[in-house]
């Protein structure tokens, strides 16, 4: 019994955690179209191609991050449901259906016209396809190339092509701008990314990865690439040893970690962000999503790096 | 089934007729264990993600003792701290659970009469988890008196648990024998699993939280990990090993132990809480860790002998230095990044066990 819930729980943790390994999405196949343009075929990563017949007025998200999406493109009003992850905007519909362990029937009792989802689990798209509703797949993004691109699928999805592309525009210049605002390190400055307070972290083959690489930080994760090549736990004497100049916990909502909680680990004291207070408390779900809030996350860290450079020697 | 007369309790447990002639515990294997013991926490302290040099940890280990501290030169103080509150702490911890889990499923395999029998048998690992889920899920972050919640909830899940059972048990059966109990655990255990994977279901959020409550936590293991453990599993390995000989009469019968004026139930009652109240301990620090109850005992009964005045002293000794090595292997395999030690414990211990059960002819099991 003990070993089926173990496995049980590995297989969620997989979907919920690692399964971000997936490729990055390629731009839609009509991404000049305007809201007329129906039918549109959407060709996804995993290569499946799926058909929109005409343009949806009844979405349900599965995807927390595809809900962000949605609603930053203009599409808010098109969606009639939510998962129960799907926390922003806090405007989303939000109902009790689930994206990790999807019930068809509960989701074809909103009548959808199409369902966006972040993984295929549980039979989604096969069961949904029985009931001719068409679902789109969009996977953890690897890098912000891939969050653009699933942006984009999702504005030929609902017909708002145009406006997808102005967010996407919009992103790439704030990015721009953040990064630029960074001058170029005198020595590296590295990080440390802290998952949940059992240290599990995420390396630089991660959607967050990148973005830390945006900056050329140094991320100390990455020193367990090879066994474990995107959310290693680390051990603590590896990260007390590494001492990493910036502490990201992306778990203060699920563990409630802080500057102080960190600070009265066990060794953690001597570790040079414990030291200077560059132990920076992020949103979890921000941390955790490749939607178009990842510019939060760069305008939040930012200010972080350029302490850690302004004390440098 | 006879009634027995009950004496006043307790008795003098060196007793006459049946226990004579059962084996002594042997020096030699005694020495063994004490050996294997000092050799795996020598190499758990030795070893690690970080490379620190054996003079550093001599001098980090002998600066504490006064006159020694004084003449040595002060270790580098990064590497003494890590190993001072990291490492050392995490291989005390290591074999404290150890020697806990392999004496607590000793005595529940005596009690039970049932070599499959393991320290998680009446629920205390089904019962952790629920409690540890519980407040991952419904008070992230809380504490009590300054402990974290997450392992008072775990730790009073397994005690629940196992009172719920033995209660459950005395109602059904009467506590005529040890099926009823075990069933009554296996029932209160397939409830609160199925209790506990629904409350994880529905909070998707608290999954992997979850998952590395039950994979365990030796991880993050600090000292205050060790003082919170060490009194209950001073206690509980203290009133087990008090009952090695009645472990053995109860091995012949419930008869035998009836037949010393002791009430065999009440035998089984203190030892199964005495059990109970360790495993709950270690559950609640170091999550549920598989088959170190059952394989150590058992190793022990196949090389050395199935007297637990023989069995008990050992499965402390070699318990502890199984998870000691264990854990060190968890986290230097895949340095820096951790193994689960369930993982290592599992994929070490069931090969070891199957050529130790060959090599012996298992007859005896």
């Amino acid at each position: 019994m003990r070993t089926h819930l173990i496995a049980t729980s590995a297989k969620l943790v997989a979907a919920t955690v690692v399964a971000a390994a997936c490729g990055a999405a390629t731009p839609a196949s009509n991404s000049s179209t305007q809201s007329a343009s129906f039918p549109v075929t959407i060709n996804e990563v995993a290569g499946a191609s799926v058909t929109i017949v005409k343009q949806p007025h009844r979405i349900v998200s599965l995807s927390p991050t595809a809900t962000e999406m949605l609603y930053a493109i203009g599409a808010g009003t098109q969606v009639v449901a939510v998962d129960d992850q799907s926390n922003y905007p806090a405007n989303a519909p939000t109902t009790k259906l689930s994206g990790f362990t999807p019930n068809i029937e509960a989701i074809a009792a909103y009548n959808p016209d199409l369902v966006v989802a972040s993984d295929d689990t549980s039979g989604l798209v096969h069961g949904l396809a029985a009931l001719s509703i068409p679902t789109l797949i969009e996977p953890a993004a690897k890098n912000l190339d891939g969050t653009y691109a699933q942006i984009s699928q999702l504005g030929a999805a609902t017909g708002l092509a145009t406006a997808a592309e102005s967010v996407n525009k919009k992103i790439r210049s704030d990015v721009a701008g953040i990064v630029s605002s960074i001058p170029k390190p005198a020595r590296p400055i590295s990080v440390y990314h802290e998952l949940d307070d059992t240290y599990y972290s995420a390396t630089s083959n991660t959607f967050i990865g990148q973005v830390y690489a945006l900056f050329g930080l140094k991320n100390i994760a990455d020193g367990a690439t090879a066994t474990a090549p995107d959310y290693p736990q680390l051990s603590a004497e590896y990260i007390v040893a590494s001492s990493p100049d910036l502490v990201v916990l992306a778990d203060t909502k699920c563990c409630h970690q802080d500057l102080h909680t960190v600070g009265a680990r066990p060794g953690w004291s001597s570790i040079a962000a414990v030291k200077s207070g560059q132990v920076i408390g992020v949103d979890d779900d921000v941390a955790s999503r490749w939607g178009p809030r990842v510019v939060d996350f760069l305008r939040l860290i930012a200010p972080h790096i350029r302490a850690v450079e302004a004390s440098s020697p | 089934m006879t009634v027995s007369p009950r004496r006043a309790w307790p008795v003098r447990l060196g007793g006459p007729n049946v226990l004579q002639g059962l084996p002594r515990l042997p020096v030699l294997w005694a020495a063994i264990g004490g050996v294997a013991l000092i050799g795996a926490a020598t190499l758990g302290v030795l070893a690690g993600p970080v490379h620190i040099g054996l003079g550093t940890v001599v001098q980090t280990l002998v600066s504490p003792i006064p006159w020694f501290g004084h003449r040595t030169q002060a270790a580098d103080s990064s590497q003494a701290s890590i190993l001072w509150s990291l490492r050392v702490p995490r291989v005390v911890l290591g074999a404290i659970v150890g020697g806990m889990l392999a004496t607590a499923g000793a005595a529940y395999q005596g009690v039970f009469r049932n070599p499959l029998a393991d320290p998680y048998l009446l629920g205390a690992a089904a019962g952790a988890n629920l409690g540890a889920t519980l407040a991952i899920a419904f008070a992230p972050g809380s504490s009590l008196i300054g402990v974290n919640v997450v392992p008072l909830a775990g730790f009073a899940g397994a005690a629940a648990a196992v009172a719920g059972a033995y209660v459950l048990g005395r109602t059904v059966t009467g506590l005529r024998n040890a099926t009823g109990l075990i069933l009554a655990g296996v029932a209160i255990a397939a409830f609160l699993n199925a209790v506990q994977t629904y409350i994880q279901q529905s909070q998707p959020s608290t999954i992997r939280q979850v998952y590395s409550w039950i994979l365990g936590r030796l991880v993050t293991a600090g000292w205050d990990g060790v003082w919170l453990v060490l009194p209950y599993v001073a206690i509980s390995i203290v009133v087990i090993f008090l009952h090695r000989r009645l472990l053995d009469a109860l091995s012949v019968g419930e008869e035998e132990v009836n037949s010393l004026g002791i009430s065999a139930r009440r035998v089984r009652l203190i030892v199964v809480v005495a059990a109970t109240l360790g495993t709950a301990a270690a559950v609640a620090i170091a999550g549920t860790i598989a088959f170190v109850g059952i394989i150590v005992p058992h190793t022990i009964r196949l090389l050395v002998g199935r007297s637990y005045r023989v069995v008990i002293p050992l499965s402390i000794l070699f318990g502890a230095a199984f998870l000691v090595l264990a854990d060190t292997a968890a986290r230097t395999v895949a340095a820096p990044a951790e193994l689960p030690i369930g993982v290592i414990t599992a994929l070490v211990g069931a090969p070891f066990f199957i050529v130790v059960m060959r090599s012996t002819r298992a007859a005896e099991l």
